[in-house]
């Protein structure tokens, strides 16, 4: 282990180094989040993830978000477990009937200010299952959203310049003081 | 249970029973109620794995297989006053069946020792509104109860976690789910071909792949319209590429739960180098959508072999050095060996497939025990431990990596030209047919039967998640463990939440 430890030290990190689809657009989506997030939360913004009955692909993705290469977390963006450290509810899924009520619950649990982020196209309308009796069909039908993250599941990078659309539009427009 | 025994009964109870439509590549019959009765028998008896139970509009069917000969069946039984005698009264791994067939049609399972809903939470349009679920009572001394759930501290789906403890140690856990219930089967009856791919494509995300070439040969089956070669092993590539893909992920997050983050930061990398190959060769980090009825609907791109090749060489560089590392670690072998055991078994008896089953001693494997092309020319080990804790969990998938490090070889290596898709019968077969097919996914065999209409739209589609039949595992795998080692135990057996609350 302490080898590989040293190896680690020695090389560059893979966030940087390997090029890849997409990495130099990462590069600058990285440097512009990084500046957003400071000046509207100071050094950090915490996301609490709900999945309020996805097929699981979009936590696929947003776990991707933690690994090396995107390594989320160097932004000062971070997922905490409970809603009440968050900022964010980043919330996956077609809202089944059978998981509306713990949502708005993890809403309520939440401190103001926040914001909710309807993630993948189930989130954004109920997606591929709009329209089953078993679904509420889409986030903003149980809480208000602030953004919309779109895509089947969208990739980690369409996650990234979400969070970056978000924290653009909160330079200008103050979270809601008490969502409901 | 030996194996012409098994054999044998799955004879007894075809012969004389009506042969059913037209159903491909396994035999439907309707059994007559005596004969139900002595499917209950031979499946306590363990002669018999109930593969899947499903209903429909006065109808259950419950699908067979024998052990020893491999051989296939799906049993039906009519249900015209709406009952059926109860097999979970004698099979346990067909209770929470029967309490969703009863949820969902609300057909009666007579004689059933559980009578809770289940998948229904009493939050559906029409319902009566939602109850405080029973939970099973735990009796003794000083006993507490954790609820936990249906939000987790963690990324994870949703789902319900009774623990009753007494101090550290669980005593019992009794897991609720149902929470991801997206009423799939209900949005698949009527839907045309391309729109139930997709949504069979999106039972569990992780395994879309694999339920995408289940749902294709199910179709194909029932039509009567194979692949072309060079889609079978397309498909191959992409399954395999899911499989290590996932494998990485899992092995990463059981040492994360151990807090041994260095491996779960390096297989990371490795897994998302894994989705970057998978979206150079065929345009999706996870392939959705990629395979479809009659074939694939991308070719490899070209620069895909490549990219596979390139990956290939990555992870069997990198991988050896992190596995010594797992094993290396005392802090961690600490945590990992002798947890959460299984019994061999529990897993016999619940045919629990995946990994679950292959690190208690269950070597079943669909590309090897239920073959399918280009499987059944390519050579690959199923590796089988015996210990069942977490580590031979683990081991299982690392040794599954190399496996499928070497069929990405081989399918790169002998993929053949040709046609990638096969057109299917415009407007419809002009009868009814059905078909059933069986594909391993990383998780486990999964299991996909549809009845296709005279018009070519679905009827009827049951997509079975292997989860139903690891998910009752865990909760004896944790018994005895303390409450902290949950997490390990839950994520060595990675089940599907929404697979399974469909
Ligand atoms: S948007 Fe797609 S990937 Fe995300 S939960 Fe819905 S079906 Fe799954």
């Amino acid at each position: 282990m302490r080898k590989r430890l040293f190896q680690n030290i020695l090389t560059r990190p893979v966030t940087i180094d390997a090029p890849a689809p997409g990495e130099a657009e990462l590069a600058a989506v990285a440097a512009a989040l990084q500046e957003r997030a400071r000046r509207c939360l100071g050094r950090s913004l915490a996301i609490r993830e709900v999945d309020a009955g996805s097929c699981n692909g979009c936590e696929l993705e947003i776990h991707a978000l933690n690994n090396a290469v995107y390594d989320l977390e160097r932004f000062g963006i971070r997922f905490v477990a409970s809603p009440r450290h968050a900022d964010v509810l980043l919330v996956t899924g077609p809202v089944t009937r059978n998981m509306e009520e713990a949502l708005r619950r993890t809403c309520d649990a939440t401190p103001a200010p926040k914001w909710v982020v309807a993630v993948g196209d189930c989130g954004v309308d109920g997606g591929v299952f709009r329209g089953s009796a078993a679904c509420v069909g889409g986030v903003s039908a149980v809480l208000p959203v602030d953004l919309r993250i779109p895509g089947c599941p969208p990739t980690p990078l369409d996650l990234l310049k979400g969070l970056l659309a978000l924290l653009e539009g909160q330079a200008t427009v103050k979270p809601r003081a008490a969502p409901r | 249970m030996s194996p012409p025994d098994s054999a044998e009964a799955l004879d007894t109870l075809l012969a004389g029973a009506r042969a059913l439509a037209d159903h491909a590549p396994y035999p439907r019959v309707l059994l007559a109620p005596a004969a139900w009765e002595r499917l209950a028998g031979e499946l306590a008896a363990g002669t018999l794995d109930l593969l899947a139970f499903f209903g429909e509009a006065g109808a259950v069917h419950a699908v067979v297989r024998a052990p020893g000969s491999g051989r296939i069946a799906v049993l039906s039984l009519a249900c015209p006053e709406g009952r059926f005698p109860s097999l979970g009264r004698v099979h346990a791994p067909a209770i929470r069946l029967e309490r969703a067939i009863r949820d969902l049609h609300g057909l009666v399972p007579e004689g059933a020792a559980d009578a809770r809903p289940w998948l229904d939470h009493g939050r559906w349009p029409g319902s009566a509104g939602p109850v405080a679920y029973p939970f099973l009572a735990a009796e003794g001394d000083n006993l507490h109860q954790i609820p936990v759930g249906p939000v987790h501290a963690g990324i994870i789906e949703p789902g319900h976690f009774r623990f009753f403890a007494s101090g550290e140690t669980v005593v019992r856990l009794e897991a609720r789910l149902g929470y991801a219930h997206k009423g799939t089967e209900a949005l698949l009856a009527g839907a045309d071909l391309v729109r139930a791919a997709r949504l069979v494509g999106r039972v569990s995300g992780d395994a879309t792949v694999a339920y995408g070439i289940a749902f294709a040969r199910a179709v194909e089956a029932a039509l009567r319209v194979p692949p072309p070669p060079r889609a079978d092993w397309l498909r191959a590539l992409m399954a395999e590429l899911e499989r290590i893909a996932n494998h990485l992920g899992d092995i990463g997050a059981i040492c994360n739960d151990a807090s041994f983050t260095l491996l779960h930061a390096h297989l990371g990398i490795l897994r998302e180098r894994t989705l970057q190959a998978s979206a150079a060769a065929f345009g999706h980090r996870l392939m959705m959508d990629r395979v479809v009825p009659g074939g694939v609907a991308v070719d490899l791109a070209v620069e895909g072999a490549a990219a596979i090749g390139r990956l290939i060489r990555q992870v069997q560089a990198e991988l050896p050095e992190l596995i010594d590392l797992y094993d290396n670690t005392a802090s961690l072998q600490d945590r990992t060996v002798a947890t959460g055991i299984v019994g061999a078994a529990l897993v016999r008896r619940f045919a629990a497939g995946g990994f679950v089953g292959r690190a208690s001693g269950r070597a079943f494997d669909a590309r090897r025990r239920v073959p399918y092309p280009p499987y059944d020319a390519l050579r690959f080990d199923v590796p089988v431990l015996n210990e069942g804790d977490v580590n031979a969990r683990v081991w299982v998938r690392i040794r599954e990596v190399q496996a499928s490090l070497g069929l990405l070889e081989q399918i790169l290596a002998g993929l053949p030209g040709g046609a990638t898709r096969h057109a299917l019968p415009e407007g419809g077969p002009g009868a009814a047919r059905e078909g059933l097919a069986i594909v391993e996914s990383f998780r486990g065999d999964v299991l996909v039967w549809v009845r296709i209409g005279a018009d070519g739209r679905v009827v009827r589609c049951h997509p079975r998640d292997p989860s139903w039949f690891q998910w009752p595992l865990l909760e004896a795998a944790v018994e005895g463990n303390i409450v902290a080692d949950f997490p390990l135990c839950n994520k060595s057996f990675n089940c599907s939440y929404s697979g399974h609350d469909l």
